[in-house]
């Protein structure tokens, strides 16, 4: 192997510290790891789904800073000393999110395949429009898609849990 | 679906990030939001040898407003826009494409100067900035420039940028009190490229329209200026008859074809309905901003 391929390699690979859910990650990354198989693969949590790969459903969407991105479009290496929130970050010492709460007592899901995407999109919508509409709600998951529920149950749970948030507040 | 292997880049400093791509000689990329690059990294119909990350370089990330006008950095997002109170009123075609642009997560991350730098011709930034006369500043080896958008869009994602350039920021001129635009898209669904759309704008003087910008998205190898359509509108009357002729003249320049998403003579017809309803809404929103006056 000559030096200029060492050197070639070295920068194809890159230690990176991503805190997932609360905890420091340290990895080293291929640079073109993409963040859901970061995810997936490398830390193992598979909740995080991959629907699409294409940037069109929302299965795979986390919370990177608090912002829902689509974790199929972005690099692991892009993430490095940034926050990510998946689905395994959202019950806290065994009690559902009320989001989780809510998603269950409203038949929410029916497949659970856009589940974890749809939930971390409504809990950034719903950290800062506390009361939304309808509307507004519909607005805040159009990038998520769900082949099962005809999403009028998705919409019931995210007003439901925005309930019980202002309740908990 | 993994990308090609690439050397991965986050300086902190344009004048780093120039350097970098210099070295390159035209095999490297710049990495804003990755809403377009990524995707097609994926697909491996961009396969860089190097990714230039701009994202931690400060002070990309702004509006600024002052007498000339809006300058958008690099940096900003979808939803910035979207939610800049800012691109309200005179600017209004930009207020009104923000929230037509793919969808709201892909809005996180997309940026403004990333889709005019990708040069999509489905691309909505295209149109609503040519509607505005913007101009696209760069920075490379050789310093800055500043290039009409009108000439920096050449053709399906192709642009006027060199290898080792980067956009810094687009500039919108202001086009003063009494000016009003809309951005009408037609698309399937959210997320979905449009069939066809079209960003309009007015500025009127003394009840004529002083100067009309129209242009248009999904029906050309790139986003086409109606200037045909313009030149028609400028001087005249705001009138339903004057306002018809242009929206004729406007679906006349369009250059479509059939596709999955609508026949040639469907997408003609729609940017002539689009453009007529558009620029009724510009003009009464220009009409409303000269009443607050």
């Amino acid at each position: 192997m000559t030096a200029t391929q060492t050197l070639e390699q070295a920068l194809q690979t890159r230690p990176v510290t991503v805190t997932v859910n609360g905890q420091p990650r340290s990895e080293t990354v291929e640079t073109r790891l993409l963040l859901v198989h970061f995810l997936r693969q490398t830390l193992g949590l598979t909740g995080t789904h991959i629907g699409c790969d294409t940037t069109s459903c929302g299965a795979c969407t986390v919370l990177l800073d608090g912002t829902p991105v689509k974790s199929c479009t972005v690099f692991a290496v892009q993430a490095d000393g940034r926050e990510v929130t998946t689905v395994e970050g959202l019950a806290q010492g065994g009690e559902l999110h009320p989001i989780q709460q809510a998603f269950h007592e409203e038949h929410a899901l029916q497949c659970g395949f856009c589940t974890p995407g749809m939930m971390l999109a409504s809990v950034a919508l719903l950290a800062e429009n506390a009361d939304p509409t309808d509307e507004e709600v519909r607005w805040a998951i159009s990038g998520n898609v769900c082949r099962c529920t005809g999403y009028q149950n998705i919409v019931k749970a995210v007003h439901s849990a925005a309930a019980k948030l202002r309740e908990a507040s | 679906m993994y990308p090609a292997s690439f050397e991965y880049h986050a300086p902190s400093s344009l004048e780093e990030a120039v350097e970098i791509l210099e070295r390159y000689g035209g095999e490297a990329k710049v990495l804003a939001g990755g809403q377009s690059l990524v995707p097609a990294m994926k697909l491996r119909i961009a396969a860089p040898r190097g990714l230039v990350d701009i994202n931690r370089i400060a002070g990309l990330d702004r509006i600024e407003q002052d007498d000339g006008g809006l300058r958008i950095g690099a940096l900003v997002r979808h939803k910035t826009c979207e939610r800049a109170a800012v691109l309200r009123g005179r600017y209004g075609v930009l207020a009104a494409a923000a929230p037509q642009i793919s969808d709201p997560t892909v809005r996180n991350l997309g940026t403004v100067c990333g889709s005019i730098a990708h040069a999509d011709p489905q691309g909505d930034w295209g149109a609503a900035l040519l509607a505005l006369g913007a101009e696209v500043r760069v920075v490379g080896p050789s310093g800055e420039r500043t290039i009409p958008l009108d000439g920096f869009l050449l053709g399906p994602f192709a642009t006027a940028l060199e290898p080792a350039e980067i956009v810094t920021s687009v500039q919108v001129p202001d086009p003063g009190p009494r000016s009003g635009g809309t951005y009408l898209k037609l698309e399937r669904r959210v997320g979905d490229f449009a069939t066809a759309a079209v960003a309009a704008h007015v500025s009127l003087d003394d009840g004529h329209i002083r100067s009309a910008g129209i242009a248009l998205t999904g029906v050309g190898p790139r986003n086409l200026r109606a200037a045909r359509a313009e030149e028609a509108l400028a001087g005249a009357e705001p009138t339903r008859e004057a306002i018809a002729e242009a929206a004729r003249l406007a679906a006349e320049d369009a250059e479509p074809w059939d596709d999955h998403r609508g026949t040639a003579e469907y997408k003609r017809n729609v940017v002539r309905v689009f453009a007529e309803r558009g620029l009724q809404a510009a003009v009464a929103a220009a009409r409303s901003g000269e009443e607050e006056r």
